[in-house]
């Protein structure tokens, strides 16, 4: 795998910064030069909430993804703010249970997946953020299974280590599906 | 032979800029009796202000901070939360205190900042030649309020140690004045509670001094002295405003 | 080094001040830099140092000179208007020879501006921030790693020459994460300042940190002291990062976030054989200017790429001496110019791709 530039979007509260932090630290641990930029200020409050992911194997320039190789859209909005940006070729992932639009383009690869229902009726009711990331691991192979596991477990905190083993769960399911 | 009245060593031989029939000249002596007193020189940092008293930083012989105009309150908190073993306190007049300052005060005596302000209140500003300042009385003729201070457009004067001891991190906010010997003795031993409280760690204590400005006032310093009794204290009663005594914050 | 870890610049920062020895931090919240202010809300009770979030800028700026004056490692971070509501406690503390740390998290102005990255503050840093003659050591890192890595030099030229350092970051450094290696822990020696305002336990003569002198001759010889100094530091604290620039014939200069853009514009462009190059100014005062006249005659153009309207293009010319045409691209607001758009400026300024 050579760059990857990857946009993550939705609403505030899906745990889209989260899942680019997971993303960030797997790619870390792979050995990737990486960065994590999430969007800041009024739009987090109760708004939209968007982050942008950079692995790279040279010095990241720019953390800010302008033109993904990934989209991961979790709300209509974003899927249509950023639907015409992914460049020729790359890949965007639709939460089918929350945006029933069809991407319109024909020159990406697009991956609809009923995230937020596989979550909910798995009981893993908002870690649909972590079903997607394990289809977009699955789509992308942008780490090992191993360094991604050793990235989520870096992007919790020792206090709430409780909570692993629900989104390695919730991961596996992506990966599945 | 015994000197009585010596000067006291945390004041500089030096001599006082002030004009004459100024209260600062007494007022810088109590502090600096009270360090004595205290023996507290050596641990002491003094923030001079923006104002006439701008210099006393010459006159106090512990280490001294000068700071912005009005900014005093910040300053000391600094200091004094750099070295809470230091003894802190400010110097500030009106204008620094009550005007450009009055948030930085407001703020750190509901901090409970652990600092001491001593604050000359002559109502006007001296050092840029006698405009009002916010302590200025109703009526009363600035180079400012040439017709007198006009409440409607001027807006009123502030009675700091009343609006303070709303305050709960005030521990001490009394007033006092310096007209006579009985005053003074008062004036001084307000002064040594607020250092004392300080030490215990009780919290923001102000000791506000009703003082004269004569040639401000355009009048003379025997005159002054009489227009501070008819029409200060009148409006700025001499009294203790809080006390928290043996309580703690 | 320990561990990477991933980090946000502005609580990589913090950390970093926390490793330098700084235990007191006095501040005001203000967008981006919260985090700065929230980080050593958590820690600094922690380890025994001072949290204060004090009603103002202006207010925690004083606090910052009063315990500065009193000898301590002190700093505050802020963004763009609370460094203007700063400006004067910057002043008096730079009049007063009194060291602390400053940390700008840039964004969008004037006014209220925006929130996001800018650096239009760089005027405002390097040559005026407060009214009177004096400058600040102003240090422009370019990773949350230089954010981390600038922090304690910046410290320590602060106490070295009794004076004020800023790290002008910006809202993408400060609100990014990246990988980052934390420093060992160093001990500060409090107590090491003849000069502090802390009580002289009747060993001394007092101590009067000051900004105010009556007499003219006094304040001119202290000030043209002050220039002496800072003819040393020009002399021996410029810092500047080169990049492919030996035989650049286009040379860009860029600091902080932008300098990022443009190296990656720059790989694009070396590709197709553009001899183009990178000085990133790593301290914007002193101004690396022996850096770029040392490139100044291979180079046949300078480009300077700013996240603002080219506030720094003049100190280019000066340091060029005018030799060279000095031309640039930048983006302002808080619009973060994308590599394409350096590159394609690189093509332009090439005459197109040979």
């Amino acid at each position: 795998m050579s760059d990857l530039n990857i946009l993550l979007a939705g609403f505030g509260g899906q745990g889209i910064l989260f899942t680019g932090k997971v993303i960030a630290y797997a790619g870390m641990m792979e050995g990737k030069e990486v960065s994590w930029l999430p969007s800041y200020g009024p739009e987090m409050r109760g708004g939209t909430a968007n982050c942008s992911v950079c692995l790279s194997d040279t010095i990241i320039g720019s953390p800010l993804v302008t033109t993904p190789d990934v989209l991961i859209a979790m709300n209509l909005p974003s899927l249509e703010k950023f639907e015409n940006e992914v460049v020729p070729g790359g890949l965007i992932i639709v939460d089918s249970s929350i945006i029933t639009k069809k991407v319109e383009r024909d020159d990406v690869k697009v991956v609809y997946i009923d995230a937020s229902n596989i979550a909910e009726n798995n009981g893993f009711k908002g870690a649909a953020n972590m079903v997607i990331l394990g289809r977009m691991f699955k789509e992308t192979g942008f780490c090992s299974a191993e360094n991604l596991d050793k990235g989520l477990q870096k992007s919790i905190p020792p206090k709430k280590a409780a909570l692993i083993d629900n989104n390695r769960k919730a991961i596996a399911l992506g990966i599945e599906s | 032979m015994v000197v009585k009245g010596e000067r006291p060593h945390a004041l500089v031989d030096v001599p006082l800029h002030y004009c004459p029939g100024c209260t600062h000249g007494i007022v810088h002596r109590l502090v600096a009796e009270v360090i004595d007193e205290l023996g507290v020189e050596g641990k002491t940092v003094g923030v001079a202000s923006v104002g006439c008293s701008v210099f006393t930083y010459n006159y106090f012989n512990c280490d001294m901070v000068q700071a912005p105009h009005g900014r005093a309150p910040a300053v000391a908190t600094g200091i004094k939360r750099a070295r809470p073993e230091n003894v802190v306190f400010t110097y500030q007049g009106d204008g620094d205190l009550a005007a450009i300052g009055m948030g930085e005060t407001v703020h750190a005596a509901a901090r409970g900042e652990n600092i001491v302000a001593i604050f000359i209140n002559n109502a006007i500003y001296g050092m840029t030649g006698g405009q009002m300042a916010p302590t200025t009385l109703p009526g009363q003729v600035t180079q400012t309020t040439p017709y007198g201070r006009d409440v409607k457009t001027a807006g009123n004067p502030i009675r700091v140690c009343e609006m303070l001891s709303s305050l709960d991190g005030v521990a001490l906010a009394q007033r006092v004045t310096v007209d006579c010997v009985k005053n003074v003795k008062a004036a001084k031993r307000a002064i040594k509670k607020a250092f004392e409280y300080q030490m215990a760690g009780k919290g923001y204590c102000i000791v506000e001094v009703v003082s004269t400005c004569p040639t401000n006032w355009g009048m003379s310093p025997k005159d002054a002295i009489q227009w501070l009794r008819d029409n200060m204290l009148p409006y700025y009663p001499l009294g203790v405003y809080k006390d928290i005594g043996e309580g703690e914050q | 080094m320990a561990e990477r870890v991933l980090m946000k610049g502005n609580e990589a920062i913090a950390e970093a001040a926390i490793a330098a020895g700084c235990r007191h931090f006095f501040g005001y919240p203000i967008t981006p830099q919260t985090e700065v202010a929230a980080y050593m809300s958590k820690r600094m009770p922690k380890i025994g140092g001072v949290y204060l979030q004090g009603e103002s800028e202006v207010a925690s700026i004083n606090m910052v000179l009063g315990a500065g004056a009193a000898g301590v490692r002190v700093m505050t971070s802020t963004s763009s208007p609370g460094i203007s509501l700063m400006s004067e406690g910057i002043s008096y503390i730079a009049g007063s020879d009194v060291p602390c740390l400053i940390v700008n998290v840039q964004r969008g102005g004037p006014g209220l501006g925006g929130i996001q990255p800018s650096q239009s503050d760089y005027c405002q840093a390097t040559k005026a921030t407060g009214h009177g003659d004096f400058h600040m050591l102003v240090f422009a890192p370019s990773t949350v790693q230089e954010m981390v890595d600038l922090v304690a030099g910046a410290f320590d030229l602060g106490d070295k020459y009794r004076m004020p350092a800023m790290v002008l970051s910006d809202g993408m450094l400060g609100q990014m994460m990246e990988p980052v290696a934390l420093p060992e822990p160093m001990e500060v020696d409090n107590d090491s300042k003849p000069w502090a305002a802390c009580g002289h336990q009747n060993k001394r003569e007092h101590n009067v940190i000051n900004s105010l002198y009556i007499n003219p001759q006094e304040l001119e010889d202290l000030v043209r002291q002050r220039y002496e100094k800072y003819e040393k530091i020009k002399e021996t604290e410029q810092r500047a990062e080169e990049y492919l620039v030996d035989d650049a014939e286009i040379v860009i200069v860029a600091f902080g976030a932008s300098s990022r853009v443009s190296r990656s514009a720059i790989d694009k462009a070396r590709k197709e054989g553009i001899k183009v190059g990178l000085i990133r100014p790593i301290t914007l005062w002193p101004f690396p200017e022996k850096v770029i006249w040392k490139h100044t005659a291979h180079t046949k153009v300078f480009l300077s790429v700013e996240m603002n309207m080219g506030q720094m293009v003049d100190d280019i010319k000066l340091a060029c001496r005018c030799a060279k045409p000095v031309e640039f691209y930048g983006r302002t607001g808080g619009v973060i110019p994308t590599p394409k758009e350096v590159y394609d400026e690189i093509i332009r300024l090439n005459g197109g791709v040979q």
